[in-house]
């Protein structure tokens, strides 16, 4: 088991001859991904490193091979049509990794993502993995092993610093998720708890906020009332300064609660355990495995 | 983006939303021309991308164009919250009978713009939303949609009783929301919206932010930036790609990814030592990223030792290599540097570091620690 992918993932890869679209297509083909299509306007008809098939819309590609999940990497401005263009075509879970998306044209996409029934993980995110058995998006493979600890993070590389800690510390994977840095995104801190509360194989969950907005406020609070799994967090950005914008869109303290202060002494009444360090994660989650 | 009141207001006027006349000015001579121009009274307000520029002295009133002049000598030149203020905005002083506050952001929790009225205007809206919650109504509009007018009516109706002061209201809501949406906003504020003794409802006051985002596909908005309120060496960083932020600490950090980068800003402070910079190389990156970065961290006095913290996704580490080697080749590092990569093509980069006598660690905390130690001046471990 693990949260939404696995081996029955069948992907498509929305901007699949790009520069950043082909390097990674290989990837997560290297990794064992089931990669059944990809989708470039004008392209049609040819094939991606003579094996996939290509076509020029995503209603195509999901007509001639039944894919379940997209990956979208094409440039921000057409990001918001991409996602569209997946839910329109009826795929299920939609990955958005492309940073610099509008935040207005989320407005008009998430209500439409929802409505269709799929779900949304971005954008402005690594994507996720399920160690061993399929990754969509860009998380290293090599940083991960199978195992039962969920991740689920709004940075994408400071997941891999933290999934890297603990694979060298022997403490495997169910699934790593990364759901993006943007303000106003698909999945959030509390879609993934609850998955992993209801997957079998994991244990135990780290999780990796940062300044800005409260999902990690909520989150904290979903913990407390719905949680049997324990959760240790982190929160990047204590030495931030307010007002300023942290490179991700969200990531600024202005209003209530959006403080790394504010938010770490939500995880501590919600009797999460707090990492002070990324490496803090090994023992905290290695106590809490026993 | 921030954007000066004068430019907020500029934008909503295009909107058709009722604004006093004002001009901006930046000398004191100027602001005495302007001030004979209009007659009367005047407000002389400073332009900086700061709150509480009221409360900081920066918003006068003139009884006459020496006063003016005199206010724009004390007011030009002044610093509020640290920003130099170069340009004041002069208008004519309003009567007001009432003052009310109406904007809209982008609401991360509803994920939809939602408007934010209050009758209690001219003040601190968070504050009013802290202490008075009853007295501002929030209405979400689904952008696919925009704002509808039975929405607009129930915010005016919140505002004013009058129905002529509502039918007013309501338009501007409908002005803002359109300001909002063609300039990519997320935040458009006016405070204060008020009423003259003559029952006209105008916009006294605007604020704007733009999302950064939108910025490509809205060049005019885009020129509105002030590079003159903003640090110099992060007017250059952006110029570079990079995302920048200057702080006062001397440990410089280039890293990839904003979390990361946070939370190595972070671990430097847990090792005792206090980070020079936010700088995110982004993803994609190209050498030549890595080569300004190192160009704008070296240009600060402050930093006594630099930090690379890489981990490699999207970012391939053997294009920072690259980067690190061509950067010291053209501009030989005065200080000492720490390098820590792990990730995409790390076995190359490594080789390439080796062969430019470059040694790097694949342990972060390790990395940290010796930066610290190296920018007290110390040896490293």
């Amino acid at each position: 088991m693990s949260i939404f992918i696995d081996n029955d993932t069948t992907l498509i890869v929305q901007g699949i001859t790009g520069r950043d679209g082909s390097f990674h297509t290989k990837q997560m083909m290297e990794y064992g991904t089931k990669v059944v299509g990809g989708v470039t306007p004008g392209k049609g008809g040819q094939k991606f490193e003579e094996k996939v098939p290509i076509f020029n819309t995503v209603a195509d590609a999901v007509a001639a091979t039944n894919a379940n999940t997209s990956v979208i990497y094409v440039p921000p401005n057409y990001a918001a049509d991409a996602i569209l263009e997946a839910a329109d075509a009826g795929v299920k879970f939609i990955v958005c990794i492309t940073e610099g998306v509008p935040v207005l044209d989320m407005t008009r996409v998430y209500p439409f993502v929802k409505e269709k029934g799929a779900r949304l993980l971005g954008p402005n995110c690594p994507g996720l993995i399920t160690p061993g058995k399929s990754k969509v998006g860009i998380i290293p493979g090599r940083i991960c092993t199978p195992g039962n600890v969920g991740v689920v993070s709004r940075s994408g590389t400071l997941t891999y610093e933290v999934v890297y800690q603990l694979t060298r510390a022997g403490i495997g994977q169910s699934t790593c998720v990364g759901i993006g840095g943007d303000p106003i995104n698909g999945t959030n801190f509390i879609d993934c708890l609850a998955a992993f509360e209801k997957d079998p194989e994991t244990k135990a969950v780290a999780m990796m906020g940062e300044i800005g907005g409260s999902d990690e406020q909520d989150a904290a609070e979903f913990v407390k009332n719905h949680m049997t799994k324990p959760v240790v967090g982190f929160i990047a950005g204590q030495t931030a300064p307010p007002g300023r914008r942290m490179g991700h869109a969200g990531a600024i303290i202005s209003g209530h609660g959006a403080t790394a202060a504010d938010k770490i002494a939500a995880f501590e009444a919600a009797g999460m355990g707090v990492a002070r360090r990324p490496i803090d994660f090994v023992e905290l989650i290695q106590a809490r495995l026993k | 983006m921030n954007i000066h009141e004068y430019q907020a207001k500029e934008l909503l006027r295009k909107e058709g939303v009722p604004i006093p006349p004002g001009e901006v000015a930046s000398t004191p001579e100027e602001v005495e021309k302007l001030a004979a121009q209009y007659g009367g009274t005047v407000v002389v307000k400073a332009q900086v991308h700061a709150g509480g520029r009221g409360k900081a002295g920066g918003v006068k009133l003139a009884k006459n164009p020496g006063e003016a002049k005199e206010l724009g000598q004390k007011i030009i030149g002044m610093t509020i919250k640290d920003l130099p203020v170069q340009k004041v905005l002069v208008t004519p002083a309003a009567d007001i009978a009432s003052e009310a506050y109406v904007g809209i952001i982008l609401d991360r929790v509803s994920k939809k713009p939602v408007f934010m009225v209050s009758p209690a205007g001219g003040i601190d809206i968070e504050e009013v939303a802290a202490k008075t919650p009853e007295k501002i109504l929030k209405l979400p509009v689904d952008t696919r949609y925009g704002l509808q007018p039975y929405q607009a009516n129930r915010l005016g109706y919140f505002l004013f009783d009058d129905p002529k002061k509502v039918k007013q209201a309501a338009k501007i809501m409908t002005q803002l929301y359109a300001a909002f949406m063609k300039n990519g906003c997320s935040l458009a504020e006016i405070n204060p919206l008020v009423v003259t003794p003559a029952g006209d409802v105008v916009a006294l006051d605007a604020k704007m932010v733009i999302d950064d985002n939108e910025l490509d596909r809205h060049p005019e908005i885009a020129a509105l930036r002030d590079e003159s309120a903003e640090a110099p060496s992060e007017v250059d960083a952006r110029n570079a790609n990079l995302t920048f932020i200057k702080l006062d600490g001397d440990v410089g950090c280039v890293v990839n990814g904003a979390g990361l980068a946070m939370a190595t800003m972070d671990l430097v402070k847990y090792y005792g030592g206090d980070p020079a910079n936010f700088l995110d190389i982004g993803g994609s990156s190209n050498p030549e990223k890595v080569v300004n970065a190192l160009r704008i961290i070296t240009a600060d006095p402050n930093v006594k030792a630099i930090l690379f913290n890489i981990f490699g996704g999207i970012t391939r580490t053997d294009d920072v290599a690259n980067g690190i080697v061509t950067a010291t080749k053209q501009n030989p590092l005065k200080v000492p540097i720490v390098i820590r990569l792990t990730g995409t093509n790390e076995e190359i980069a490594m080789k390439i570091l080796q062969e430019n006598g470059f040694s790097a660690s694949s342990d972060m905390d390790e990395a940290v620690k010796k930066a610290v130690e190296l920018a007290k001046g110390g040896q490293a471990a």
